[in-house]
């Protein structure tokens, strides 16, 4: 690659380019936008103009009342859409003082690890779509249909669910669930390990990968980087260990963590954390306790419809992303007072613009591709 | 215009017949080859791209050729949700697009906003800002909707069906 | 660096910074203080230096009826696992607060999004403009009393910036 100026070289004296990458661009994902200032191949300056996708989710969770929310919040993130529901719904329950039931626990962190493992799934897809590995993106998307189904059959949608309810969940699992969640186990399993295989032994792959975009500890704790993200990056820290909610104090699993901080770091936490995310399904349908899915006097919509919890408090769980946190101020009316969403993609990019600067463009795109992106959480 | 009669156009003398076949196939050929654009709003996405990938395989319908420039596309399926912010670039999108062009409004939110019509920040439909040829209803659309949509436009193409 | 564990670090914190301190409580598990807008930027200070490295949420609430903003900064200390919710108020005539971005780089963009959102101005943050919004927006939409029947209509101008009318027929 000898024709490229490598770092701090110019490759022609006082030309710098501006440059502009998206709202339409196939690897921003989604309608992101970078202002480039390029010396050459070299960026040399980043700003990130975002705010296309701004819905206003915090103002229309103060125009209607407290159930309502569950349903628009969960598009806020759309990749992982049962994340935000989980955190919101926990947040209003902590403030009631409202425990659900332990099969309704179950069943929400059942749900909330398959849609971990489809978030990387598609993640790993677009990210290999990114690097001109297209096979990525059809492998992903063909095992992400297994557990769309399954969902669907679940919810009765396979995107935006809306299945959480306030002390609990809104259906039970259908007949003979269990046992194709764990056939779509077994199935994920045997394709992670095929995953590895493909892309790691990719030469092409570890090129653009390695030691590309290497973001550190310290960086990564000051801008707020948290999750897949700050793991691969050496911080050791799980929210699903370290503060466990709904089913996960009983769960046995391992944290991956990785210490070099690069494009490859974060591919290969992701994907241990798939495998992770498969063997906590298991345990968890293996434990699944009998009972009811909701709690006492929750059942009826009246009910959720008159809540009126009353407090203020932060509650934070692990997603896809990273540490999904809800700020809820609840004055005593059946709406919301004011509804913070905590976004982690949106720290992601502020800490992706620093680390922009000075590589090359091609490398801007893998760095983009592994910090997991979605322009819904970060616009919200 | 209506088509003539294959007697009325032998009396025309014209050459008509070649014409108006020649125009047959090429609206075929266009209903079966329409390149959509790769542009992913919001939500709605996702279900374009699993419409595109392995399951359900667009390719079918001739329609797998995404093109990430609007020069190279003559499909738009503005899916997600139009923010006030994205409106003006939307525009400049479609008027980028080489004629004839096509739009599919996917989801509820390209067709009058959605679930955010009361939201300070975003466009109640896309129809506001360029003609539509084809709804697909849903929040968002399965991927089976979007393909029904797209069989919809063809037939619109194909000069088949309703004609607005 | 000196780290302590959570409720000895607030110990130290509410003595070092007792004559600025208002309030002092819990909202459900999690201390917090609520302090005298100039002890803020030493309190932050004070408070990475004890190990809360993490600043998780930042946020502002209007209480128009009480005539001020409170601002809730949520911190976490990696090491000792430990949560600390600090709580400012600031006046709705003047919402100005010093920014905390010189101590956590987490806040250069959140501090961004609350202006935009909340109107409350960071003095000392490098780049403070809005963030979601176009920069031409009037009002901030999170305050209670913005009016929701105003709408305002975006385009965009010869040099691709972004351009607010309230005007339907120029812009979207």
């Amino acid at each position: 690659m000898s024709y490229l100026p490598t770092n701090g070289e110019r490759a022609d004296e006082g030309q710098l380019i501006a440059l502009n990458m998206g709202p339409q661009h196939p690897s921003t994902h989604g309608v992101l936008r970078l202002k480039l200032l390029l010396d050459g191949e070299i960026v040399r300056q980043v700003e990130p103009v975002i705010g296309q996708l701004h819905r206003g989710f915090e103002k229309l969770a103060e125009l209607g009342r407290y159930p309502q929310f569950i349903m628009i919040c969960n598009r806020a993130d759309y990749v992982s859409t049962f994340a935000y529901e989980a955190a919101y719904v926990r947040a209003v329950e902590e403030l009631l003082g409202l425990e659900p039931p332990p099969r309704a626990q179950f069943i929400r962190t059942i749900c909330l690890e398959l849609d971990r493992i489809q978030s990387h799934l598609l993640w790993l897809g677009t990210f290999g779509l990114d690097l001109g590995a297209l096979n990525a993106f059809w492998y992903g998307f063909r095992e992400r249909e297994l557990l769309l189904g399954l969902f669907q059959e679940l919810t009765g949608a396979r995107l935006h669910h809306n299945y959480f309810r306030f002390g609990g969940v809104k259906l039970d699992l259908p007949q003979g669930f269990t046992e194709r969640v764990q056939s779509a186990c077994n199935e994920l399993e045997r394709k992670v390990d095929e995953y590895e295989e493909f892309l790691a032994t990719s030469d092409t792959f570890l090129m653009r990968t390695k030691g590309v975009g290497v973001l550190t500890k310290g960086m990564a704790v000051d801008w707020g980087v948290t999750g897949p993200n700050a793991r691969a990056s050496g911080l050791d820290f799980d929210l699903r260990r370290d503060e466990p909610y709904f089913a996960y104090p009983g769960l046995s699993f391992a944290v991956p963590v990785r210490t070099e901080g690069d494009c490859y770091a974060r591919f290969a936490v992701r994907l241990e954390e798939i495998r992770q995310s498969v063997r906590m399904v298991r345990q968890l349908l293996r434990e699944l306790p009998e009972g009811p899915i909701i709690a006492q006097g929750w059942e009826k919509r009246a009910a959720h419809l008159l809540a009126k919890p009353e407090g203020e408090h932060y509650t934070r769980i692990e997603g896809p992303r990273g540490e999904i946190g809800i700020y809820l101020v609840g004055d005593g009316t059946p709406s919301p007072y004011r509804v913070k969403l905590r976004s982690p993609c949106f720290q992601h990019l502020a800490v992706m613009a620093e680390l922009f600067r000075g590589q090359l463009l091609a490398d801007l795109v893998a760095i983009n591709g592994s910090f997991d992106l979605v322009m819904g959480c970060v616009d919200r | 215009m209506a088509p003539l009669g294959l007697a009325e156009r032998a009396k025309d003398g014209r050459g008509g017949l070649l014409l108006m076949r020649l125009e047959g196939l090429l609206r075929w050929g266009r209903s079966n080859s329409l390149w959509p654009m790769t542009f992913g709003l919001a939500c709605c996405a996702l279900e374009m791209m699993a419409t595109q990938a392995s399951r359900f395989d667009m390719a079918r319908f001739g329609s797998e050729v995404f093109r990430p420039s609007p020069r190279q596309a003559d499909l738009m399926i503005v899916a997600g949700t139009v923010c006030k912010r994205m409106a003006p670039r939307i525009k400049t999108l479609y008027e980028q697009m080489a004629d004839p062009k096509y739009v599919i409004a996917m989801g509820a939110c390209a067709i009058n906003g959605g679930p955010y019509q009361k939201s300070y920040s975003v466009v109640k439909g896309v129809d506001l800002l360029i003609p539509v040829d084809v709804y697909v209803p849903g929040c968002p659309p399965t991927p089976e909707a979007l393909i029904a949509g797209l069989i919809k436009l063809q037939e619109k193409i194909r000069g088949e069906g309703a004609r607005s | 660096m000196a780290q302590v564990q959570g409720h000895e670090a607030l110990g130290e914190l509410s003595r070092r910074f007792a004559g600025a301190i208002e309030e002092a409580g819990s909202l459900k598990d999690k201390p917090f203080l609520r302090l005298r807008q100039e002890a803020l930027l030493p309190l932050c200070q004070a408070a990475k230096e004890l190990g809360f490295d993490h600043l998780a949420c930042l946020t502002a609430v209007d209480y128009p009826q009480h005539g001020y903003f409170e601002v809730i900064y949520n911190l976490y200390s990696y090491a000792a696992r430990a949560h600390l919710v600090l709580k400012v108020r600031c006046p709705r005539e003047a919402p100005l607060l010093p920014s905390v971005a010189g101590v956590w780089k987490a806040a250069l963009f959140l501090e961004r999004e609350a202006y935009d959102l909340m109107g409350i101005r960071f003095v000392g943050h490098p780049d403070l403009k809005r963030i979601l919004l176009p920069e031409p927006w009037s009002g901030h939409p999170l305050r209670k009393d913005y009016d929701m029947a105003q709408e305002q209509f975006v385009s965009k101008g010869p040099q691709g910036e972004d351009l607010v009318s309230f005007d339907q027929t120029r812009g979207w």
